[in-house]
């Protein structure tokens, strides 16, 4: 098949669109099911779920983050999204055909806007990826107690991915960047006390193994459903429960 | 009873149903929706040699059940979670009237809970009533994802709900599980959100909330709520196959849910026909916290005899035993 550019832009946008749940782009789990380009250079991209069960405001804020990540694409002349087999399929794809907006589309059952509901999943991104480099330092650094976390500022992280996975997490969600700025925050971007320390940092891990434990689930289910999305799929670049020593650990199955 | 190593663990399954999902008793295309998703949910976390076939799935009836739970499954006592589903199935999903044949002929053996929904308001209301004397409740399985005419789910707070709830401390029905699947209504916020839970605990503080598949996939949010809730329980159902599939990620849920909770306040299910009992009881009683995960303690034989059974059989006050118990009793 020769490679389309317009097609190649388009799987390009669809990395920018996250699932707010699961924090991962929609092409890694494998929710793009297809994208194609006719003569006349419009795109036709094919969503799909891991149950016909999932939330529809989930779907939803996908399907038309998609929609407009691919209508800013200079080449497209036209763009559908169409979200398949969901038990909202319907009534989605109508709103998205008709850009009609998150309240055109779903009428009296939505009440005002999805900010708070994007909000709420920032929250917990930032606070799993806290986790997830704190831990990190944690681990590399066995001289340092927890509490000493009350004075690890962004300088202190060494460069590494779970480091810039923070940084992205942190402008999201609207926190500073600056190199002095303090790691280990609260909800609303201030530091803690020392003796706050243990239980945030607990709460931040249950927060994350939330997150890695649905995206696991979520991607089983999308493979179970759809056996073809395998390849499609991304391994999961957070991975807090495979084992750190493959040979001396639980074995994890993959179905 | 399941004996392993010359320990004795008394087996009670706090979540089973007996459902109807055959295309004749499917109302719509969301019938056949619903029970494809529960046969990926089995297909995906299943053992290869633990599966069902499609055609069994969709319907097995009592005599099945029985084999599966007590002849093969280990169980000794289990407990029926209906969900009714009416705007999916024409004769609902549980199938109350077989189920409830069932546990009437084996009250040893099944406890039959039953299920409500507030939107039925004062009929509903009045019908508990009928229910609670006709099957003698000691619990309830509120599913808040249920569709109802133009609702597409419910709160525990609602107003209605709370009518219930107070029926229910009238009524002696103090064991009130929660199945949060995504309420829809209004869209803007989390569907999974638990925080309803978190009120009504406050509120209703002589009734134990149990909340089914331990808040997952809203995991710490539940454990936050239950830490300060002692009313509020985790149920295992859905979290126990991924021992077989994702163990260390079994082994984290077990972990936070004993730091956040205790092991009083945890009961195992295996969510039957989602899946079976007897390989979830084997694989837990073999089940150890990995070594390198050392913020979390190994499990100790005393608190897998808890999960598996004890914590429920308190709560239902299911005669446990002597050589069963653990020294320090469950708490209720």
């Amino acid at each position: 098949m020769t490679p389309d550019p317009l097609t190649d832009a388009a799987r390009r946008a669809l990395d920018g669109v996250y699932d707010p749940e699961l924090d991962e782009p929609i092409t890694d789990l494998g929710f793009v099911r297809s994208v194609e380009a006719d003569a006349a250079r419009r795109l036709t991209v094919h969503l799909r779920l891991p149950t016909s069960f999932c939330s529809p405001n989930f779907a939803y804020l996908m399907a038309s983050d998609a929609k407009d990540a691919l209508s800013s694409l200079p080449g497209a002349t036209a763009v559908v999204v169409v979200l398949d087999d969901h038990h909202d399929s319907e009534i989605i794809n109508r709103g998205l055909a008709a850009d009609a907006g998150y309240r055109g589309t779903f009428g009296a059952e939505a009440e005002r806007d999805l900010e708070e509901l994007r909000r709420t999943f920032r929250r917990k991104a930032h606070a799993a990826a806290m986790e997830r480099a704190l831990t990190r330092l944690l681990r590399a650094r066995p001289d340092l107690p927890e509490v000493a976390l009350h004075d690890v500022v962004l300088a202190d992280l060494p460069d590494d991915d779970a480091t810039r996975a923070l940084l992205r997490r942190r402008a999201a969600y609207g926190l500073g960047l600056a190199p002095t700025d303090p790691v280990l925050v609260d909800d609303d971007g201030r530091p803690l006390p020392p003796e706050d320390i243990p239980v945030r940092l607990r709460f931040a891990r249950a927060v994350r193994i939330s997150i890695d434990g649905n995206a696991h689930f979520c991607r089983g289910l999308l493979r179970t459903r759809y056996p073809d999305s395998t390849t499609d799929q991304a391994p999961r670049p957070w991975d807090a429960t495979r084992p750190v020593d493959p040979v001396n650990s639980l074995k994890e199955n993959v179905s | 009873m399941y004996t392993k190593d010359g320990e004795s663990y008394f087996i009670v399954d706090a979540h089973i149903a007996l459902w109807d999902a055959r295309p004749e008793n499917q109302l719509n295309i969301h019938g056949k929706q619903f029970i494809d998703c529960f046969y990926d949910y089995h297909r995906n976390l299943s053992p290869e040699s633990e599966l069902w076939s499609y055609e069994e799935y969709l319907y097995y009836g009592g005599e099945r059940l029985m084999k599966d739970l007590f002849d093969e499954g280990h169980v000794d006592h289990a407990i029926f979670q209906p969900a009714r589903l009416g705007a999916f199935y024409r004769n609902g999903f549980g199938q109350t009237e077989e189920a409830f044949a069932l546990a009437s002929k084996h009250p040893d053996k099944l406890t039959y809970n039953h299920c409500w929904d507030p939107r039925f308001e004062q009929a509903g209301l009045d019908r508990l009533r009928r229910d609670a004397e006709r099957f003698q409740l000691k619990g309830v399985k509120l599913y808040t994802a249920e569709w109802h005419g133009d609702s597409r789910g419910y709160k525990l707070d609602d107003p209605w709900s709370y009518r219930y709830l107070e029926a229910a401390q009238e009524l002696g029905i103090k064991n009130i599980h929660i199945h949060k699947g995504p309420t829809i209504r209004p869209l803007d916020r989390d569907a999974f959100d638990v925080a309803d839970v978190d009120k009504v605990a406050t509120d209703f503080t002589d009734l134990n909330f149990v909340v089914e598949h331990c808040g997952l996939p809203r995991l710490e949010d539940f454990c936050w709520i239950a830490t300060q809730e002692p009313n509020v329980h985790a149920g295992l159902a859905v979290a126990m196959p991924f021992i077989h599939t994702r163990p260390r990620y079994f082994a984290q849920i077990i972990g936070e849910l004993l730091y956040w909770l205790d092991e009083n306040r945890i009961q195992f299910s295996s969510d039957y026909a989602l899946w079976t009992p007897r390989w979830l009881v084997e694989r837990f009683v073999d089940f150890q916290i990995p070594e390198d995960m050392t913020e979390y303690a190994p499990l100790t034989v005393a608190q897998k005899k808890k999960i598996l059974g004890l914590n429920a059989a308190a709560m239902y006050d299911i005669p446990v035993p002597a050589r069963c118990a653990v020294t320090e009793p469950a708490a209720a």
